[in-house]
This record gives C-alpha cells, sequence and structure tokens, in this order.
C-alpha cells in the first residue's frame, strides 16, 4: 500500500513526538491498540479544534464534531485505504460532520469578488503611496517564525471564518491545494482567493510586531 | 492579441497574483509578467517575501498543548467505543 505519511507534508513540529508516522501508528490503531489512539489524539486533538472552531460557531456543537470524528476514525480505521493521507482524511470527516451538524448556518454563501489588499495603499497609477519595508534578511526568517507565532496565533483567530478555514488546512496544516478543496468543497479558484486574503490580512496583523524593532 | 495585455503589472494588480504564483497557477504568460514586476520593483519584492514569511510563520506554529485530562477523556472514550469497558461510565457517544 502506499501512503503519504505525515512526514511528507511540510510540519516542523518540535512539540509533537514524531516516533512514529500516522501510517505506523493507523496499523497499531488497526490492531486494537489504545498507546497509538493515544498518540493520534496528542497529535490532531487541538489541530481539529482549532479547525472546527472554524467550520462551526458554537463551541459546543465544534467539540462534538471533533469527538464524532475521532468515533469515525476507531469505527472506519479498517476501511482506510491511504489513498488520501490520514491527516486529510481526518479533516474530511471533521468538516463532514460540522457541516451535519451545523446545517443551518452552512448555507453554501459565493466567495465575494473583490481585492485581497486595500486599494486605499496605492495611488492612481496602482504604485504603493508609501514604501514597503522588508521583514528581514533570510537569515533572519527562523528567528522571525519564533517571534511572530503568538501574534500569528491571534490573528488567526481574527480571520473571517472561510479564510481562517482555508489557511489553517493549508499554511497551518500543510495540505495540498487539491485536498484543501476536497475538504472544504470549494473550487481552486477559490481556494486561492480566500488564502491570499487570508495571508495578507495575517501580514497586515504582523505589520505592528516587525516595524518594533 | 489585445495591446493590453502586453503592459507591464502595476503594483496594485501583482499583489494579488502572489498566491496564485506561488501556487504555480498562474499561465506562463501571467508568471513572466510578474516575475518582471518583482525584479523591477522593491516594493512588491519586499510584499512577496513578507507572505512567504506569514506562511512560513503558519506552518511553524506548534498546537497548544493537550492537557492530560482531555487526553485521559478521549482515551475512555476510545475504550467505550471500542466496548473494551462496561457502558455504565462516562456520556453517551450518541
Amino acid at each position: 500500500m502506499t501512503f503519504s505519511a505525515t512526514s511528507v507534508v511540510a510540519d516542523p513540529r518540535p512539540s509533537i513526538r514524531r516516533v512514529e508516522t500516522d501510517a505506523e501508528l493507523l496499523e497499531h490503531l488497526r490492531a486494537g491498540d489504545e498507546g497509538a489512539f493515544a498518540y493520534l489524539v496528542d497529535r490532531y486533538q487541538q489541530p481539529m479544534l482549532r479547525f472546527a472552531y472554524s467550520l462551526v460557531s458554537n463551541r459546543a456543537v465544534a467539540e462534538e464534531a471533533v469527538q464524532d470524528t475521532w468515533i469515525g476514525v476507531v469505527r472506519g480505521v479498517e476501511r482506510f485505504e491511504g489513498r488520501s493521507s490520514f491527516k486529510t482524511w481526518l479533516f474530511r470527516i471533521l468538516a463532514n460532520r460540522a457541516r451535519s451538524a451545523g446545517a443551518g448556518e452552512h448555507r453554501h454563501v459565493p466567495v465575494e469578488p473583490g481585492r485581497a489588499v486595500d486599494s486605499g495603499l496605492f495611488d492612481n497609477t496602482g504604485s504603493w503611496r508609501t514604501p514597503v519595508e522588508p521583514w528581514g534578511d533570510e537569515a533572519d526568517a527562523r528567528l522571525d517564525a519564533a517571534k511572530l507565532a503568538p501574534f500569528l496565533r491571534a490573528a488567526l483567530d481574527d480571520l473571517p471564518e472561510r479564510q481562517r478555514q482555508v489557511v489553517l488546512l493549508r499554511d497551518v496544516e500543510g495540505l495540498s491545494s487539491d485536498d484543501v478543496c476536497d475538504v472544504l468543497k470549494i473550487s481552486a479558484g477559490n481556494q486561492r482567493l480566500l488564502l491570499h486574503r487570508g495571508r495578507n490580512r495575517l501580514r497586515e496583523a504582523l505589520l505592528p510586531a516587525m516595524e518594533e524593532d | 492579441m489585445r495591446l493590453a495585455l502586453q503592459r507591464d503589472l502595476v503594483c496594485e494588480q501583482a499583489v494579488e497574483l502572489v498566491t496564485d504564483y506561488l501556487d504555480g497557477a498562474l499561465s506562463r504568460r501571467q508568471r513572466r509578467r510578474f516575475e518582471a514586476h518583482i525584479r523591477a520593483c522593491p516594493n512588491c519584492s519586499a510584499y512577496l517575501e513578507q507572505i512567504q514569511a506569514v506562511i512560513a510563520t503558519s506552518g511553524s506554529i506548534t498546537p497548544d498543548d493537550l492537557t492530560p485530562q482531555a487526553r485521559d477523556d478521549l482515551t475512555a472514550f476510545y475504550r467505550q467505543w471500542r466496548g473494551e469497558q462496561p457502558m455504565d461510565e462516562g456520556p453517551d457517544d450518541r
């Protein structure tokens, strides 16, 4: 069986024990190993909650959808064939559960056209009114990531929910574009539109922190 | 072929194409125009780098640690789901 484990996905997370890949844990889970379940919970409970909160506004409903997802995993692990990564499978189940749980609040609202970047930032020739200051050179990038993380977490929570869903899956969880479209049932074009709006908002939210020093 | 397509991009247009560019979703022609603009424009070049920094930072945020209580609760559920434990404790899962 070919199986794309999480190690394939760019996902550098020092806090998570990387003793075994998802594929290995799933093998153990199929054998009824409770420890494997605990590892998967450690790895995915918080990311799932964060994603669930972006899908349904009621926290209790979101938490129930996450719990239902784990039940779905335990019951469905025999049928999981590894055509997608475990992570994608997990988020797909969760999105489905959340959709049925919050059916009322999840009408299909079209993605409204418009620009990501505020047109007020540009003059009448379409050029930037004020210079965009570089945030630092390559060598600073790692340092910046650590420094910016707390600001970014807060800014993520403030994103409009559809932008938050796409940014969480693409940039935080590292799912591919195709997988995000599959989980959220949106077109590739709308996915990129929402992603760029979300990224741009995060950029704006980080500007004050970057201009401090 | 319309002449308008040959014109250089302005900043306001270029910044909207950044995610499409990074996703490889631009046509060859669009990509060339975008790259030409980025090479010539320090502001949009900085904007592109900022977006890349946002992406890198997003990919580096760690999940909040799970409380031991939350893990225990879920493991208890797991036993229940698997029917390895009497069903008289814990919330109903239906």
